[in-house]
């Protein structure tokens, strides 16, 4: 049962991008068509589960048997720089055209906060393991949710006319504003 | 200078040398800091019981009931109280409480150790039921007395209002910590007038365990 | 090459929040009070200037294939450092911005700035873009959050300017957070174009 708590607490309630500000550079620069959204949002969802899975044991194996708690933020960054290039190359040898959509958005994946975030947020949150890793799948779903919703609305927006300051970014952002205000609605659902 | 060559030796090398001197670095830093991060986390854990007990002369190691950590605090050799932590689950993490009890049972004060709930929202726990108005402050209630819940569900203290999820959280807090009270009490107590209390709150009677308790608080200082 | 240029870049002409749209993470998520916004601002800037410095020192001797990695363990380097005293001696301050100091070392702006300003200039000169980008960022998060804190509780540095309860909560909360930064970036565009 709570793993579908956890599910729907990450997708909806507590959604990563519009309730907890993490992801938001994707998310303003990635959102512009549908499919890249959809795109970027399954490989941060793929990077997302792995890291989530390789941080948490590299935590709970070795970092606190040894009292190493004060080299996490180093540690996990690494180990989620290294996991995006190994994912580069092998999106790269497996599909070379998914790697061509992808494009400039891979590497960007491991200054994701998300990725780092949610990493993070599992051992605070003291998880167990088949817990964090449906928080991390969870989380992204949310982010994939988030990113495609936006993009939908932001295809439409590219169509109207708006004031000269308001173009671009200020519009997204208070469309980003409102999308965060329709997901408020909720909360108190978990 | 010249960028050094990227061929294996150099990149494994400077890699090595930038890792060791991060964490030697690292290291120095922990161990420098180690201590004063251990005084700020006891200075906050001293200032939250000063502020839930009444006036004590001396306090007791930290003992633990139904899960939840007890402090008992003495004037002399008089109990005067305890101060309980305790935590439920807020709209978006635990809410962790301490909560003080005078010897009769009634709350002195609470102090909101850790929240992150909406700010401005269910961020109002902290002070929200300190607050002299309506039936918000729980300071000098009873949790035996008088129904610990939110008033929509038929309760009696009034909810911090559009933060129903975290007053409720917080109340649920509260009763738990008075049912490990309430525990203590009774295992204390050596007297067998009182019924041995479950750890529901609405069970116990506290006016006779309160009686046994300060007839007995000799029995109780001599078993500590 | 002028130094004080360099410094002012960061603060006006490529303001990392209100110009380059870097960062924006942490300045959604902890402008929730000027204050907050003040503390982050500052220690954003503090490991900016400590990792740019670090890296322009050692631009030369780090191979080109690894200058990633080895600019993400020096910036990890003084994140935790910073995490560690700022637990010591600042616990409040510490608590209230959670999660979003390990996040510094994701910033964008910092690893962008190591790799497009320190990495092809000499120290002091990064210093100084450091501290003028830092700088840049704190003012923007200070305003951001003093907005926010403004608007939606009515005081300013916890200095009740009028009662909450006439505050807008929703500028402390989630959607605010856009619509606030939102409309302050659309009025520096406006006084940009006025300018240009």
């Amino acid at each position: 049962m709570t793993y579908i708590l956890i599910f729907i607490s990450a997708v909806f309630v507590n959604n990563i991008v519009l309730s907890q500000f993490l992801g938001i550079c994707p998310f303003l620069g990635v959102s512009k068509k549908i499919d890249t959204a959809l795109g970027m949002g399954a490989a941060v969802a793929f990077v997302m589960t792995i890291s989530t899975l390789v941080t948490y044991l590299i935590q709970k194996t070795i970092l606190d048997p040894f009292g190493l708690g004060f080299l996490q933020t180093i540690t996990f960054i690494l180990v989620i720089a290294f996991l995006v290039q190994l994912v580069e190359i092998i999106v790269k040898k497996i599909s070379p055209a998914l790697y061509q959509a992808l494009g400039v958005f891979l590497p960007l994946i491991s200054t994701n906060c998300t990725i780092l975030g949610v990493a993070i947020m599992v051992i605070q949150k003291d998880m167990t393991l088949v817990e964090s890793v449906i928080f991390a799948i969870s989380t992204a779903v949310g982010f994939g949710l988030a990113l495609v919703l936006f993009a939908g609305i932001r295809e439409q927006l590219a169509l109207v006319k708006l004031p000269k300051g308001m173009e671009g970014t200020p519009t997204a952002l208070i469309v980003a504003g409102l999308l965060a205000m329709a997901f408020m609605g909720f909360s108190g659902v978990v | 200078m010249k960028q050094l060559e990227s061929n294996f030796l150099n990149m494994a090398l400077v890699l090595t040398v930038v890792s060791l001197i991060a964490a030697g670095a690292l290291a120095s830093m922990f161990t420098l800091t180690e201590e004063p991060i251990r005084l700020a986390k006891k200075q906050k854990q001293e200032q939250a019981l000063k502020d839930v007990l009444p006036e004590y002369t001396r306090l007791e190691e930290p003992d633990t009931i139904n899960g939840l950590a007890i402090v008992r605090a003495y004037n002399g050799d008089v109990f005067v109280g305890a101060a309980i932590e305790s935590s439920a689950n807020g709209f978006s993490n635990a809410i962790k409480v301490m909560v003080g009890f005078d010897q009769k049972g009634k709350i002195v004060n609470y102090s909101v150790l850790e929240q992150a709930e909406t700010p401005g929202l269910g961020t109002k726990v902290v002070d929200w039921f300190k607050t002299d108005k309506g039936k918000q402050d729980i300071r000098q209630l009873n949790p035996s007395e008088v129904n610990f819940t939110v008033s929509k569900d038929g309760g009696d203290i009034d909810a911090i209002t559009a933060a129903t999820i975290s007053s409720r959280a917080f109340l649920k807090a509260i009763s738990d910590a008075y049912a490990a009270y309430a525990q203590q009490e009774n295992t204390d107590g050596q007297s067998g007038a009182s019924p041995q209390a479950t750890a529901t709150p609405d069970s116990v009677m506290t006016d006779s365990v309160t009686f046994s308790l300060q007839q007995d608080t000799a029995i109780v200082a001599k078993n500590e | 090459m002028n130094y004080l240029k360099t410094f002012t870049n960061g603060l006006l002409k490529e303001n990392p929040t209100f110009v380059l749209l870097l960062g924006m993470c942490p300045t959604l998520g902890t402008t929730t009070s000027g204050m907050n916004g003040l503390g982050m601002g500052l220690a954003t800037a503090f490991v900016l200037i400590c990792s740019n410095v670090a890296i322009s020192m050692f631009r030369n001797l780090i191979p080109d294939k690894v200058h990633i990695p080895a600019y993400i363990v020096i910036i990890a380097t003084f994140v935790t450092i910073l995490q560690m005293v700022m637990e010591a001696y600042m616990p409040d301050l510490y608590a209230s911005l959670g999660l979003f100091i390990p996040l510094i070392v994701v910033n964008c702006i910092v690893l962008g700035r190591a790799e497009s300003f320190a990495a092809k200039n000499n120290p002091f000169a990064s210093f100084l873009d450091g501290a003028g980008i830092g700088l840049g960022f704190t003012f923007a998060l200070t305003l951001l959050g003093s907005v926010r804190e403004f608007l939606g509780t009515g005081s300013l540095f916890s200095f009740r300017l009028f009662p909450e309860d006439y505050g807008m909560l929703i500028f402390v909360l989630a959607p605010g957070a856009f619509i606030a930064l939102g409309y302050l970036i659309a009025i520096v565009n406006k006084l940009k174009s006025k300018h240009a």
